[in-house]
């Protein structure tokens, strides 16, 4: 078998693994000899000569950060470099590329911002490192829905890969999963929330509360479904459970038959002209619903903002069967050691520590720990993000722009009643490679 | 000694071709007869990825399989491309060559075609989704003139917007080698031919299209082998509802299922390479060229 490690598989392809083992050898001792050069550089360096080496060796800490584009903005960076001097270097890719990056371009990165549906496939070919919970701060306060999948004390939807499912390792270097809360983290829980479907109300011009309208004739060529297979099949999977078609013993895991059933029902619907269009960038979502030409549709919620924050009427529409929910965090690439992971390590505390908490609840996310991120807000803030009350005076976003008015309340209310109603969660299924397929299929009908 | 001359003069070239274009073509024959899991390929010799691709396409009594539904809807843009951007293309060469009679005048028009390739593919391609839409500057003009009285949703998101976007960046790939063909037709050749009675039309059928032949097959070429592994403008143009080779390819490795998505390149590049050989038959490009 052979991982898909850019740089080291044509020598595992040819010589077996072996080879690849004695290039790492090689590439340490000669790192060996560059530090001695260095501190020596650096000795020399401290008298007359101000050169290269005395810069590298108290050069600033930054870390390359592989990840979507969630969490990236020049505002955390700022706050990140005033508060702990660390610089951070982003690189933005779509869900699929960060999987697909991690695993053949590992020593491209410091640290990963990756989702928790991703792990059943990136913890078996062991390119990720345990994270060690004891260096989090914060660990005790992480909240229910990650550790024990409940919220305010009641157990949510736990269909799909949910984070308690794939939250632990047996062991630092594990590849396998742990039943049983241990020190050893897949993912240092960060940023989470419920989606649902996106409406126009001003379009629609009535109350939509189940998730079978994505299918309602009345939307002919005015609905739209995102093309990222692995996401859009739990839309699908929610549609077709809310149309009564069938219940899904587990949506996140289904076999064949229920892959071949769901994907026949939107086939049919394609076929007849439901669907406007498929998007696959985020960007995609916000134009096609601002222009108009898709009234109701899956989304997510900063593309909702955007929407909202041009002028225009958009809701991030609650339904009765409930949200799918997605949650994502912080790894380390299983090469890290050293210096480099004691300063991902700190970026890791620095992100729970409250004030990027709060950046992320003012844009409609969740962040992982909450009492921290709520020292960090407005009690008014507070109050309309979390508390589902009418907002006391207008609602801000992190840049300024204005998202509520006074008296509005959130899409959804408050934290225990979005989170709460959690149906089900992003995942990658045993049959993912014949649901894939599927998917293809529909697309080309 | 000689040849050994040429050969050297000749080895860069050769060099490239073997590290960029043969060697990777070799080990995509190679990895499309590989297994996979989620994130790993494994060394094998199976058929399954070429199995599949053909899954239930020789069942004649059911539908048409993916593969040939997908196959017919590409060739069908690539026939559209190619007659729009050849009428148009020959088109305009022609006026640059035989209607502008001064070479700096020429030069600035041949220039002005080139503007719109100062700007990306993707801009370009987006660009008309505000002109196209329901409710975007066509739809409303064509309502407020009153020439429809309910916004036309076929302008975007269907084969007309694939196929216009296809004319709009391709079309200036015809309109090189077909200009160069045409500036070099020997004008007394012209002159002879109206001498002796000939009318235009005459003239374009007997003369100009036989010696411009060349120019035609290499643009077709250009525009052919495009379209037929684009995914990008069929995707945004048609709404990511309209499936191409392309696109399947990519969402395939973009879920790491690479011997899969091998396989299927290497069935496109058969198919591409046929339809080149096809119409390199009806000229011999190394001769005329």
């Amino acid at each position: 078998m052979i991982k898909l490690v850019s740089t080291c598989n044509i020598f595992k392809l040819y010589k077996g693994v072996d080879m690849s083992k004695k290039m790492n050898k090689k590439i340490t001792r000669r790192s060996m000899l560059k530090s001695t050069t260095a501190l020596a550089g650096a000795a020399l360096g401290s008298g007359l000569i101000t050169g290269f080496p005395a810069i590298h060796a108290s050069g600033t800490p930054t870390i390359r950060y592989l990840g979507t584009a969630v969490n990236m903005g020049s505002e955390p960076e700022k706050k990140l470099f005033e508060d702990t001097g660390i610089k951070v270097k982003y690189i933005s890719k779509t869900t699929d590329e960060v999987v697909k990056t991690i695993l053949t371009q590992p020593n491209s990165f410091d640290i990963v911002d990756s989702e928790y549906f991703s792990m059943p496939k990136l913890v078996p070919s062991g390119s990720l490192l345990g994270m060690d919970t004891n260096r989090i701060k914060e660990w005790s306060n992480v909240v229910t829905a990650f550790t024990e999948g409940k919220v305010n004390g009641k157990t949510i939807g736990d269909q799909g890969t949910a984070p308690k499912k794939v939250l632990y390792l047996k062991g630092p270097n594990s590849t396998e999963f742990s039943k049983e809360p241990t020190r050893y983290a897949t993912l240092i829980p960060t940023v989470y929330n419920a989606d649902t479907l996106g409406i126009r109300p001003d379009l629609i011009k009535r109350p939509i509360n189940t998730w079978a309208e994505l299918l309602n004739p009345e939307f002919k060529g005015k609905a739209c479904i995102l093309n990222i297979p692995s996401i859009g099949i739990m839309d699908a999977a929610m549609v077709v459970e809310a149309m009564g078609e069938y219940t899904y013993p587990d949506k996140g895991n289904m076999t064949k038959a229920e892959i071949d059933l769901t994907m026949k029902i939107f086939t049919e619907a394609k076929k007849a002209g439901q669907f406007r269009a498929f998007w696959s960038d985020f960007n995609e979502s916000v134009n096609l619903m601002a222009s108009g030409e898709v009234v109701i549709q899956s989304m997510w919620s900063p593309a909702i903002t955007a929407v909202r924050s041009q002028g225009i009427p958009c809701i991030y529409q609650p339904l009765k069967e409930g949200y799918r929910a997605w949650a994502a965090g912080f790894a380390l690439p299983s090469t890290a050691k050293g210096r480099q992971a004691d300063i991902c390590y700190e970026y890791i505390n620095w992100f729970l520590s409250g004030w990027m908490g709060a950046y992320l609840n003012r844009q409609g996310y969740y962040s992982a720990v909450l009492s921290t991120a709520e020292k960090n807000m407005k009690a008014y803030e507070w109050d309309y993000w979390m508390n589902g009350k009418p907002a006391a005076q207008d609602i801000l976003s992190p840049t300024g722009k204005k998202l509520a008015s006074k008296g509005e309340i959130r899409d959804g209310g408050s934290y225990n009643d979005r989170m709460g109603a959690v149906a089900c969660w992003n995942a990658t299924m045993d049959e993912n490679k014949y649901m894939v397929r599927k998917w293809n299929e529909m697309i080309a009908s | 000694m000689k040849i050994n001359k040429h050969f050297l003069l000749a080895l860069p070239f050769y060099l490239i071709f073997i590290f960029f274009f043969i060697i990777p073509l070799i080990l995509t024959i190679i990895v499309s007869f590989w297994d996979y899991t989620e994130y790993s390929i494994i060394p094998d010799f199976i058929f399954d990825n070429y199995k599949y691709i053909f899954n239930k396409c020789f069942k004649f009594s059911t539908d048409l399989c993916v593969t040939f539904k997908t196959y017919l809807s590409t060739f069908y843009f690539c026939f559209m491309a190619w007659f729009f951007t050849l009428i148009i293309g020959f088109t305009v060469a022609y006026f640059l060559v035989f209607h502008v009679r001064s070479v700096g005048m020429q030069i600035v028009l041949f220039l002005i075609c080139t503007i719109p390739f100062w700007t990306s593919n993707v801009i370009r391609m987006i660009s008309w989704i505000p002109l196209l839409g329901r409710n975007g500057l066509f739809n409303s003009f064509l309502i407020s003139t009153g020439v429809i009285d309910e916004p036309q949703e076929w302008f975007l998101y269907s084969h007309f917007s694939v196929i216009l976007a296809f004319v709009h960046l391709y079309t200036l790939f015809m309109i090189v080698p077909i200009f160069n063909s045409l500036i070099r037709i020997d004008k007394s050749l012209i002159e002879a031919a109206y001498d002796s009675g000939a009318n235009g039309f005459q003239i374009l059928t007997n003369i100009i299209i036989p010696l411009c032949k060349p120019g035609i097959i290499i643009g077709s070429i250009f525009v052919i082998t495009v379209v037929m592994g684009d995914f990008l403008t069929i995707g945004i143009m048609g709404g990511q509802q309209i499936a191409s080779i392309g696109k399947i390819i990519q969402v395939e490795m973009s879920y790491l299922q690479l011997p899969s998505a091998a396989a299927n390149a290497v069935i496109l590049l058969i198919i591409t390479l046929l339809l080149i050989w096809t119409m390199t038959k009806f000229i011999d490009i190394r001769k005329e060229l």
